[in-house]
């Protein structure tokens, strides 16, 4: 007895350091965020292996296994709500993560290759998801794979080779299918376990996680791993699964009529966690909406780290009390300056007769708007308000991700017919 | 290197199913229908063929791709709006195909319109692209 449990709290030592700060132990510093994916994760490498026994992958009989998990497999039902609801609330989980790392300074020096394969586990996961969401065959998969990958299309130079070859041809049929369920079910979880350990190897050599700087004299207050880091990460994690538990009872997976190729659903959205990026193409030209827009943002993601300064004093919120103050307004101007866009160009878009050079109009315009806009507030913020560089960056990394968040909630619930503004 | 010679792998596995899947070059003709059964200024759904054929004012026939070419939804006709709208982002397209509503970059897609003996027959393999509408697009009798 004594043997295995030994055993055990070795496996444990091989992931944990044997001590850690009593610091960092505290719930306000990360919300357990980072875990509770990890978490998740686990939840859906299970689930997903369960459904492999169910499942098949091809176009007659996709959507009719899914029927038969379902309706007929015991627990079938509840095992797909299980992968489901684990699938969406990672979306949430990992975002809220990179949010707390941002605002926790949590990418300066020692943390910045941590930062990337962050944000390449982050790209993954919205993969997998993505790729999960054609496999059922269902009306909802079939015109949220047509549109996204059309979206490949628009990419200058290697766009239809791209959209050809994830489609496995022209169109989206039994190759695409195939294609589809091959990096769902190997590629993606082979390359997330990878880098996951990754992540969590970088984290334990940057010293855990990120405290508040002391004066090195005084001798950090360190607690063993095993039980006190070990307990509370067992009550986090099996809090969390049988919230995923209960919600999976109480709230289906969609599941709509067998896919149709000659019907698009009216309105055909996407994924809730693409919907931010639907309503950037409703409002610009494709290339803009599809490629560089979400390129500027993934590069400006990737380089933050490796700007100085631009870390936040570590283990303290916001920086300071000022920079809670910039984040409060920064959401604030965010959310009405989007809403107020949206309207603004819903009007425009309706009262206008069609313009012909959108390439100009809808595309470079608005880009360089944007980007004085942006050069306009940093200097705002830095040269006249006297904030330091790394609050300027949380206000735009807190900036990005409002917008996003707005420009979802906007496509979630107040998107009708044809994808005109109403009512929810 | 290795990562790199993977994927490079991966890759050409991927583009081998293209290459296998890329339907063959032959003619598929549809047969829409004799000349008189459409009126002018009407379009009629050809589901066999899945595209639309216009029949414009003139009498003259389109046929119309039914794919949005913004991002790939099939688009409906609305009979009381008198044009295509689609359910995805929203562009409209008239009869004759054009954009009258961003984001679609571009009108409808056509198909060759033929019409032998009063019969009206549409080339689905070819799928021609087009800047704005043209009356010379249009098949007259």
């Amino acid at each position: 007895m004594k043997q295995s449990r030994r055993s055990i709290t070795d496996l444990i030592l091989h992931l944990h350091p044997h001590t850690v700060p009593r610091e960092t132990l505290r719930v306000s510093l990360s919300w357990g965020l980072g875990g509770m994916a990890a978490v998740l994760v686990g939840l859906l490498f299970l689930t997903g292996i369960l459904q492999l026994f169910v499942y098949q992958s091809s176009v007659h009989q996709a959507y009719a296994s899914v029927l038969i998990l379902t309706r007929e497999v015991p627990f079938g039902l509840w095992v797909r709500n299980i992968h489901h609801w684990s699938a969406n609330l990672l979306v949430v989980a990992a975002v809220l993560h990179l949010l707390r790392v941002a605002l926790t300074g949590a990418f300066g020096q020692g943390r910045r290759l941590n930062w990337v394969v962050g944000l390449f586990l982050l790209f993954l996961l919205l993969s997998a998801n993505f790729t999960g969401y054609l496999l059922p065959w269902d009306q909802l998969a079939y015109w949220a794979v047509t549109i996204c990958t059309s979206m490949l299309g628009y990419i200058p130079i290697c766009g239809p080779w791209l959209l050809e070859l994830f489609r496995g041809g022209s169109e989206i049929g039994g190759p695409t299918l195939a294609n589809f369920f091959v990096l769902h079910v190997a590629f993606i979880p082979g390359s997330l376990f990878v880098l996951m350990l990754w992540h969590f190897w970088l984290v334990r050599r940057a010293g855990g996680l990120v405290q508040v700087k002391k004066d090195e004299q005084v001798p950090v207050d360190r607690v063993p791993t095993v039980p006190d880091l070990v307990v509370r990460e067992a009550a986090f994690g099996l809090l969390l699964i049988a919230f995923v538990l209960i919600l999976a009872i109480v709230w289906d997976a969609p599941l709509l009529e067998q896919a149709n190729p000659g019907m698009s659903p009216n309105p055909a959205k996407a994924p809730w966690y693409f919907l931010g990026f639907q309503e950037l193409l409703l409002h610009l030209h494709p290339v803009f909406a599809t490629l560089v827009w979400p390129l500027m943002g993934a590069l400006a993601f990737l380089c933050v780290p490796f700007w100085a300064d631009s870390s936040l004093p570590t283990g303290v919120w916001f920086g300071s009390a000022r920079g809670r103050t910039l984040a409060v307004w920064t959401s604030a101007v965010g959310a009405g300056a989007t809403l107020a866009l949206v309207l603004t160009d819903n009007l425009l878009l309706q009262s206008a007769a069609p313009v012909s050079n959108t390439l100009m109009t809808r595309g470079l315009l608005p880009t360089g708007l944007l980007i004085a806009l942006l050069a306009g507030l940093y200097f705002l913020l830095v040269r006249k308000l006297k904030y330091t560089r790394a609050e300027t960056v949380m206000a735009g990394i807190i900036l990005t991700l409002v917008v996003l968040t707005a420009c979802t909630i906007i496509g979630v619930w107040f998107r009708g017919p044809e994808m005109h503004l109403s009512w929810p | 290197m290795a990562a790199a010679e993977f994927g490079w792998l991966g890759l050409s596995f991927m583009n081998s199913r293209k290459e296998r899947n890329r339907p063959a070059k032959t003619e598929s003709i549809v047969t829409a229908g004799s000349v008189e059964r459409f009126t002018p200024g009407t379009v009629t759904a050809v589901p066999v063929g899945q595209f639309y054929l216009a029949c414009l004012g003139d009498g003259s026939f389109l046929a119309l791709s039914r794919t949005c070419t913004h991002l790939g939804c099939s688009v409906p006709w609305d009979e009381e709006k008198n044009k295509f709208v689609c359910p995805c982002h929203g562009s409209t397209f008239s009869l004759t195909g054009e954009v009258l509503t961003a984001p679609a970059p571009r009108p409808l897609d056509t198909y060759p319109v033929r019409i032998e003996n009063g019969i009206v027959k549409v080339d689905t393999s070819v799928t021609q692209k087009r800047e704005r509408f043209e009356p010379a697009q249009a098949t007259r009798i």
